[in-house]
């Protein structure tokens, strides 16, 4: 398969149509001064051209006809293309996603050039490889799926990029790289590559690297498999670079990269009974300075900070961070929302941030007995709860993202709102990742949700928000104000203002 | 509300008469103060004033919705000053087995809200629809709705693939805290037969003798026999079901007072069942689960309203009424929970 051609074609294809990238001069850009939650625009939409990359290859299209035929349909998106995770790199250089149907689709940023310095900030597709497949478990005769629950960038040591990708019970090592140059030459091989007749070799000649076009290629490294009896849901890569984590429903696992057919359990909370079962694991994440400390949290609203150098069984934590309960709030549901989606450290490693079904609460690890702050993501929805859990809305897993700064945090909503919350200014706005407003590098519109009985002209109402578009993952670049939201099978880019 | 002696039907042109009724306790509803319940042969399969009365003449299978807005779901089939009167299909949604009239409520409220489901999407706005009216709905029965929705939830598992662990103790957990609550608030009844191997008719035979003879009982035992803290309200629940004569029978023993603990085992034993299905899971199990706790169900509604109006007829034909009416749930075992029969027998007899 000519991985050249696909990735030639990719990046050719994301020029195309208007609402991919900015064709023509942009409108002027106003000097408003955006922090955080200012002004943001859109700079490009990408849709991961699965069903267009397999016309593709096989026939010679105009690849203009396919894209306006694919494209027409606002509705057209197989379940294969929901976009279950997003990361950017180290850099912020690379953003990948990962997919329903098991692939990971990497972007990379469109290179600043003097002449075109408004397409700075823009994502092109830099390489798409199929990480993992669909495998039945023949003892249970149970599916797994195929869907990328997580992906996890480690820091660049040389040329080569690594991402850690995961389904539901294998974790790969991927390693992307670049491919500019070509051997020729060869004194044994002609230029197919089919061995010489030794007795037509008369000369001596070494083979010369001639550049060609770019290939980007992605090869598994490592399969770290077998590890995992429930679903993996999280996996964090550890500050020494050496090892990272593995956290599945009821346990978690330690790994060295080099290792893959051995793990270290360091946390266990399945209790012996399964009867007695209350609570899970939901997220985890080490430290990111120090490589012995770790958090996990629960699905009963608590979190808990581990020291590896205690014990080799960290089923006792040195913190526990719980937040007491509202007893006025109380209602059958409130353990349901007090469930922890997601937990984040702030890149200072001093915060860590804990989402949970209707707020956003920033944690200082030196307290443990409540959150420094909470933040209101969709407190409307507290009325609806009993709706959302019929439909099982509730108990959707929404992330949540800092900035470079640990200034200002995100997550999403429903009705592809997503909300920042800044921390500085206490301001916060809601954003929505539309396909209606997508015009390139239009400003966000500000959105708000009517709550009470008299909705003004741009409000929406709670009734008419759309359950079925949600924002679970976003990512934030980690030094500039670039974030990634992904709607479905959509993923934007938008860029604060301000250059 | 209680009038043991009237007797209504509903004519297929919707009039009311007042013949050949069954006659269930009161029991509040969203949106209305009091409420009666009739069953009688709807329309579907003969008129009413040819209908037969007495126990067979309850159909099977059993119509008895499981929530107030299956009932609400479709507008009312007349609107008077007096009453508003539903009709209830059967589990098809096609055959008319029974009405269902409501006295004394707003009408505005029930009317809107039935107008109001036809437009909403479904699964929508179970609670929207609940909450928006007028009228605070009666905590209790949102919460039987409550645990009845999670049960559902528990066992829907996904058939290929794995269910999700954290979704599924996140449930269990929801419906142990209702069982709790329901349990200090004395309304949550459990009988528990005297040997694990008892045959799933004595049990239904039991229930029988839960809605039967409990006037009897009430004579026998003081109310606070009955458990830790039960409601007096249970009680005169149970006394409404018109029970004409109280019949002495062997079983009446099994009606034993549980306490807490038991409550909790019988529960936790429908819970197990479930994260036993979950964790060890193969196709068939859950089937088997789900298709037992189902038949069971339904069965025992059948029995149970044939009970109720057997009482009326006599005692004598109580007993052979349900013999004949109730078959033995198809593929049913011991694993039938004890925690759905009395659930069952709640909707049915709630106050």
């Amino acid at each position: 398969m000519a991985r050249n051609h696909a990735g030639q074609f990719y990046s050719g294809f994301n020029r195309l149509g208007p609402w991919c990238s900015p064709s023509g001069s942009p409108a002027p850009l106003s000097c408003e001064t955006g922090c955080g939650e200012g002004s943001w625009i859109l700079v490009c939409r990408l849709l991961v051209p699965t069903q267009v990359s397999l016309l593709s290859m096989e026939e010679d299209i105009d690849t203009r006809k396919i894209n306006n035929s694919f494209l027409r349909d606002h509705s057209y998106a197989t379940e294969a293309d929901i976009i279950s995770t997003v990361e950017f790199n180290h850099t912020g250089e690379l953003l990948a996603t990962g997919d329903k149907g098991g692939r990971v689709v990497i972007f990379q940023r469109e290179q600043e050039s003097k002449n075109q310095v408004h397409r700075r900030g823009e994502y092109n597709v830099y390489s798409t490889f199929q990480s993992h497949e669909p495998e039945f478990d023949y003892l249970k005769s149970l599916e797994i799926e195929e869907k990328i629950n997580k992906i996890r960038w480690l820091p660049q040591q040389n040329a080569a990029y690594f991402l850690l990708s995961t389904n539901d019970k294998t974790v790969k090592l991927w390693k992307v790289s670049e491919r500019d140059k070509r051997p020729e030459g060869y004194n044994l091989k002609d230029e197919e590559g089919r061995l010489r007749d030794p007795a037509t070799i008369t000369t001596l000649r070494v083979p010369v690297l001639r550049p060609m076009d770019l290939m980007v290629e992605a090869t598994p490294r490592r399969v770290f498999a077998n590890a995992h009896t429930y679903h993996i849901n999280s996996i964090s890569v550890n500050s020494d670079y050496e090892t990272y984590m593995s956290a599945d429903d009821l346990r978690i696992n330690l790994w060295n990269f080099e290792i893959t057919n051995q793990s270290f359990n360091i946390v266990d909370i399945k209790p012996a009974n399964m009867e007695e079962l209350t609570e899970v694991i939901t997220a985890a994440e080490f430290h990111p300075h120090h490589c012995n400390s770790f958090v996990y949290s629960s699905s009963k609203g608590t979190i808990r900070l581990c020291d590896m150098r205690a014990s080799a069984l960290c089923d006792r934590h040195s913190k526990f961070f719980e937040e007491p309960e509202d007893p006025s709030n109380r209602s059958f549901f409130s353990e349901i929302i007090s469930s922890i989606s997601d937990v984040k450290f702030s890149h200072s490693g001093r915060y860590i941030m804990t989402r949970d079904y209707l707020t956003v609460k920033v944690w200082d690890l030196n307290m443990e007995n409540r959150p420094i702050e909470t933040y209101q993501v969709h407190d409307y929805l507290r009325s609806k709860l009993c709706s959302l859990y019929e439909n099982d809305c509730i108990f959707d897993k929404f992330e949540c993202v800092w900035n470079g700064s640990d200034s200002v945090i995100m997550t999403g909503s429903y009705n592809n709102f997503f909300r920042m919350f800044d921390r500085n200014t206490k301001r916060d706005v809601t954003l929505e990742a539309s396909r209606e407003n997508s015009k390139p590098r239009a400003i966000l519109k500000p959105r708000k949700v009517c709550v009470g009985g008299k909705r003004r002209k741009d409000e929406i109402s709670v009734d008419s928000l759309d359950f079925s578009k949600k924002i679970l993952h976003t990512a934030w670049h980690p030094s500039e104000n670039i974030i990634a939201v992904a709607a479905t099978n959509n993923l934007y880019i938008f860029q604060d203002k301000v250059n | 509300m209680q009038d043991a002696k009237s007797r209504f039907s509903i004519s297929r042109e919707g009039t009311v008469s007042r013949k050949g009724a069954r006659k269930c306790p009161p029991a509040s509803g969203p949106g209305f103060q009091a409420q009666t319940l009739y069953f009688t042969p709807g329309p579907g399969a003969a008129a009413a004033a040819d209908a037969p009365r007495g126990p067979q003449a309850l159909l099977q299978p059993p119509c008895l919705p499981v929530f107030w807005d299956d009932i609400f779901r479709r507008p009312p089939e007349r609107v008077t000053e007096a009453f508003t009167l539903f009709c209830l299909k059967d589990l098809s949604q096609e055959r008319a087995c029974g009405w269902l009239k409501v006295v004394g409520m707003r009408q505005g409220t029930m009317f809107a809200r039935g107008l109001k489901r036809k437009s909403a999407e479904d699964g929508e706005d179970v609670e929207g629809g609940l909450a928006g009216t007028q009228a605070t709905p009666s905590y209790s029965l949102q919460r039987q709705s409550l645990l009845d929705m999670s049960l559902v939830k528990l066992q829907l598992c996904h058939m290929l693939v794995e269910p999700n662990l954290c979704r599924s103790v996140l449930i269990a957990n929801t419906v142990r805290q209702i069982q709790e609550e329901m349990t200090q608030d004395g309304t949550w009844r459990v009988l528990a037969p005297q040997a694990a191997g008892r045959a799933p008719l004595d049990r239904l035979v039991s229930t029988e003798i839960l809605c039967r003879s409990v006037r009897e009982q009430e004579g026998e035992r003081p109310a606070a026999d009955v458990g830790d803290g039960r409601t007096p309200g249970l009680v005169p629940g149970l006394s409404a079901v018109p029970s004409a004569q109280a019949l002495r029978s062997p079983q009446s023993s099994l009606w034993e007072v549980d306490s807490s603990r038991e409550n909790r085992g019988g529960f936790q034993k429908s819970l197990d069942q479930i994260f036993e299905t979950l964790e060890s899971k193969t196709p068939g199990s859950v089937e088997e689960l789900f298709s037992d706790v189902d038949s069971s169900y339904y069965d025992l509604d059948a029995v149970l309203t044939g009970m109720v109006g057997s009482t009326q007829s006599g005692h004598g034909s109580g007993l052979q009424a349900f013999t004949a009416a109730a078959t033995p749930p198809p593929g049913s075992s011991c694993r039938s929970d004890l925690g759905e029969l009395d659930h069952a027998v709640e909707i049915l007899v709630e106050t």
